[in-house]
């Protein structure tokens, strides 16, 4: 890989304008809501009012005679998928759950379970129409407590999920269970000066993204399909909504809208295959926009989870043995990130002696998806909180206890593997080194407050990606790939080709392709993009100026080798040295050849995992159990950071999004089994006015196993929000809060507990 | 359901539309007037996403009705530019890097025009309280409230 040296960098690093600003100043990028066609029909959805039950049967009959209504469909107009795993990329997916989550064919296994769709000449008289549905369900018990759902009794959501000794199916909600172990427990823990047992329950939340779920779909009678959908991946969308109409994915174009965040909650699909279904039972475009209670209550939300944690250390500090054992929501259908869950737990440190459980649990809830460092928030809320009673009860700094402990470069990972070049003692130290931590605890009149710390982890994704640089002749460059720009991406991808081309970051031209233009290209997640997708782009620009050289030699008449680029100019080591401006060179190809375009597909298995901490200042209003955050600072090891501005931007929102689930959000759920806060009022994320400014520090250990140094950024500062927090309540009224969220409620129970 | 005409002023232009009187402002924004640079988030007056200045008042248009729109005077995110010199909250949103996906940011900068347009001066509690009633999810607001920092100093020659 190319060398890294930071004062060689002259793009990587600055902070351009965006290339997609100006459209999103003005209002006039294109989200999938905006998309309009004509001839348009639009789309809605009839939704189960229970949690759990049979359906019956469904009479469409007065819906499908409105006027105005052109379809209404049920899963019978769907094919029917059989059981089975199927690869989508490097992921194993399960086409029938993945079908039945869109729409239910006998069972409804969460409130807001699609059962019908109708398409109408307007949303008003396809909404209105839907109601007209009668569907006779045979209501059943619901479980929604992974502890109650792993007991022998509870109901069965899925019949013949498990499998017994025999191989034979047996009636099960724990649809996995894995383990990572090594050392020996029982030493470690008899080796301990200190041990600290913790239970802790976290609640169900939702990535929040402020445009709700979108698709427009047109099928053609060729069966040619187009869908425009706002899509965490246009490649991935199109492979499910395949799956899912048993349609070969070649046969479906999926253009990607912009979109209005995703957080990992846009890489499944939900409107996408009914919308194409309804448009081939219509003949005519079909658009459905979701309302924000389903998206609230039935897209995929991130799973609460119950978690215990024992760990014990010695009286320097060091910790002897840790054991974990973590249950996560899956939803309706298996596939909780409890995987990912415990790979994160205790990952920053060095811990010879550990077991880590982790199960996979369905609950009458919707079907659990991505959410930034799926997992790994629920898991550290655990770990760093018992890290901090451990570090206090050997009296031990808790910043010194973490770094006494901290995984470095040859650290066993908990998964296994052993981390590469790392950088969470930088992180340790840059924290400590912080204006925040240095100074004074500040004073609020009338309230407790108190000062928090913790760390987290990420592994970061690689995954598939596919880019083409072309040059213009005027001497700039387009830049081309498969990857949805969420955050920032567009204008990281042409950093890097103008970095390598010696352009300025304006004089590329950054473009998210569809389906068909250009090669796979895997969702946006894992804060892969500017890493993997970066690779691909370095690499396609490579390639370009692999093409220019041998195109300037030939105009010289010598070997490509003889050619060299620097600064922007191809210069001929022979021959009186001759030279040549890139622009200029540009200028020449339709006469000395014609165009030169570069491509790369990649697939980098160069991850860099990220490591963060962060700092916590709370005031605690021990009344009303109200935790105002006064101060907060993330610092992490980025990498290389290529536009720091974004960087820092994925770190704030990541701690906004962390505070909210410390703080607030909570899917809260009546006995009918009915999520009962389906609006933002009630489901309260953080406003402007809950947060200060949020302090960020970039600590750049590069990534070796990137060209420029590109860690992902994106998922870990979600990671120690929740902990950090509670590390600080308990630093503020000595309350040690076990339960997310911290809501007022809850911290005014804990503390008149405590006070007897 | 029988439409309704309405003669409204949008972005300085006087517009007529035909709409239902179930219709709302926001709707008939997008979908009848064709302005879809304000967005949906919500319907229920939470997220902002959907904020016009409405006879000087920030509002969220999902909950004003199309009709209600009548001898009203409407300004939407395409109104804020002059021609293609952008807005100062335009330029120092990108030059803050003020927004992420984008979808919260014509809300933002609607409501944050209204702000300024009453109060040009304004301290960041100020800002913070004035932009309570739009959500951003990605950036934590700190660029946001920078950049309207930044916006109000330039506007007052600072």
């Amino acid at each position: 890989m190319a060398a890294q040296q930071e004062h060689k960098f002259k793009v990587i690093g600055t902070r351009p304008i965006r290339h997609d600003g100006v459209d999103k100043v003005t209002g006039r990028a294109q989200y999938g809501a905006d998309i309009s066609l004509a001839g348009l029909l639009h789309g809605k959805v009839l939704r189960s009012p229970h949690a759990h039950a049979r359906i019956k049967s469904i009479d469409t009959s007065a819906a499908a005679a409105m006027p105005g209504v052109k379809a209404v469909l049920t899963a019978q107009d769907f094919p029917e998928i059989g059981p089975g795993m199927a690869a989508m990329g490097e992921l194993p997916i399960n086409p029938q759950h993945m079908s039945l989550n869109c729409i239910a064919r006998d069972k409804v296994l969460y409130d807001g379970h699609v059962v019908a769709a109708v398409a109408a000449t307007s949303p008003h008289i396809a909404e209105e129409a839907a109601k007209l549905i009668k569907v006779d369900y045979e209501v059943l018990p619901h479980v929604q407590s992974v502890v109650e759902a792993m007991d022998d009794k509870a109901p069965i959501l899925i019949p013949g999920l498990g499998k017994g000794e025999d191989g034979e199916p047996t009636d099960t909600n724990v649809a996995n269970h894995l383990q990572f172990a090594r050392g020996d427990l029982a030493e470690g823990f008899a080796a301990a000066e200190v041990v600290i047992e913790r239970e802790f329950d976290t609640s169900m939340v939702h990535q929040g993204y402020i445009e709700p779920h979108n698709a427009v779909a047109q099928y053609s009678s060729d069966g040619q399909s187009t869908i425009w959908v706002s899509t965490q991946g246009a490649f991935t969308a199109r492979d499910q909504t395949a799956f899912v109409l048993d349609m070969p994915p070649s046969k479906i174009k999926v253009i990607p809208a912009e979109i209005g965040g995703g957080f990992g909650g846009k890489i499944p699909i939900y409107y996408e295959p009914i919308a194409l279904m309804l448009s081939k039972h219509t003949g005519k475009p079909v658009k459905m926009v979701m309302s924000r209670a389903d998206v609230l209550k039935a897209t995929g939300p991130t799973p609460g989870s119950h978690i215990k944690v024992k760990m014990g250390a010695d009286k320097d500090g060091k910790i002897t043995a840790a054991e974990v054992w973590m249950a996560y929501e899956a939803g309706g259908f298996p596939g909780s990130p409890v995987g990912a869950g415990c790979m994160c737990v205790i990952a920053p440190y060095d811990i010879e002696n550990l077991q880590i459980d982790g199960y996979d649990v369905l609950v009458n809830k919707p079907k659990t998806a991505a959410y930034r460092a799926p997992g790994a928030t629920n898991a550290a809320m655990g770990s760093e909180t018992v890290i901090d009673e451990l570090a206090e009860k050997l009296g031990i700094d808790p910043l010194e206890f973490r770094r006494i402990n901290g995984a470095k470069e040859g650290t066993a990972q908990p998964a296994g593997p052993k981390f590469g070049q790392i950088g969470f003692l930088e992180t340790l130290e840059a924290a400590k080194d912080s204006d925040h931590f240095k100074s004074e605890l500040p004073q609020v009149e009338g309230r407790r407050v108190g000062r928090g710390l913790a760390s987290g982890f990420w592994f970061n994704a690689g995954f598939q990606s596919s880019a083409t640089v072309a040059i213009n002749t005027d001497g700039t460059a387009n830049v081309v790939t498969g990857s949805t720009d969420i955050g920032g991406t567009r204008a990281s991808c042409a950093m890097i080709a103008a970095e390598v081309l010696c352009l300025k970051a304006e004089e590329v031209h950054p473009v998210v392709a569809d389906t068909e233009s250009i090669g796979h290209t895997d969702m946006t997640g894992g804060s892969r993009v500017t890493f993997a997708t970066g690779t691909a782009v370095y690499e396609a620009a490579q390639d370009v100026l692999k093409q220019l050289k041998e195109r300037a030699a030939k105009s010289w008449k010598v070997d490509a080798d003889k050619v060299v680029f620097q600064d922007g100019v191809f210069t001929c080591t022979e021959n009186g040295n001759e030279s040549m401006g890139l622009k200029e060179l540009a200028g020449k190809l339709p006469r000395t050849g014609g165009p030169v375009a570069g491509r790369a597909s990649v697939n980098p298995r160069g991850v860099g995992p990220g490591f963060a901490t962060h700092v916590v200042d709370v005031a605690v209003d021990e009344e009303t159990g109200k935790v105002d955050v006064l101060r907060y600072t993330a610092v992490q090891d980025v990498g290389k950071a290529v536009h720091p501005s974004y960087v820092e931007g994925q770190m704030q929102g990541g701690v906004a999004q962390g505070v909210g689930w410390a703080l607030n959000e909570e899917y809260v759920y009546g006995e009918d089994g009915c999520m009962q806060n389906t609006g933002f009022l009630d489901y309260r994320m953080p406003t402007c006015l809950d947060l200060p400014m949020i302090e960020t520090v970039l600590v750049e250990v590069p990534n070796p196993g990137h060209p420029v140094g590109v860690r992902g950024v994106g998922e870990v500062p979600i990671v120690p929000p929740p902990a950090a927090i509670a590390n600080a309540i308990y630093n503020a009224t000595g309350v040690r809060m076990l339960d997310l969220p911290m809501s007022p409620p809850r911290v005014t129970k804990a503390i008149l507990e405590k006070n007897g | 359901m029988k439409k309704v005409h309405v003669q409204t002023t949008v972005n300085g232009e006087e517009t007529e539309f035909l709409c239902e009187p179930r219709q709302s402002l926001l709707e008939v924004l997008r979908d009848v007037v064709g302005y879809t640079g304000t967005k949906e988030g919500c319907l229920t007056g939470d997220c902002g996403a959907c904020s016009v200045i409405l006879d000087g008042r920030p509002t969220d248009s999902c909950l004003v009705l199309g009709v209600e729109a009548e001898g009203k005077d409407i300004t939407t995110v395409e109104g804020l530019a002059d021609g293609d010199t952008l807005h100062p909250l335009q330029k120092k949103f990108l030059e803050h890097a003020a927004l992420q996906c984008g979808i919260c940011t014509p809300g933002f900068l609607v409501t944050s025009k209204a702000l300024l347009d009453r109060n040009p001066n304004p301290t960041e509690h100020e800002i913070r309280y004035a932009l309570a009633g739009n959500l951003c999810r990605c950036t934590g607001y700190d660029k946001i409230v920078r950049a309207v920092q930044d916006a109000a100093a330039e506007m007052q020659g600072r």
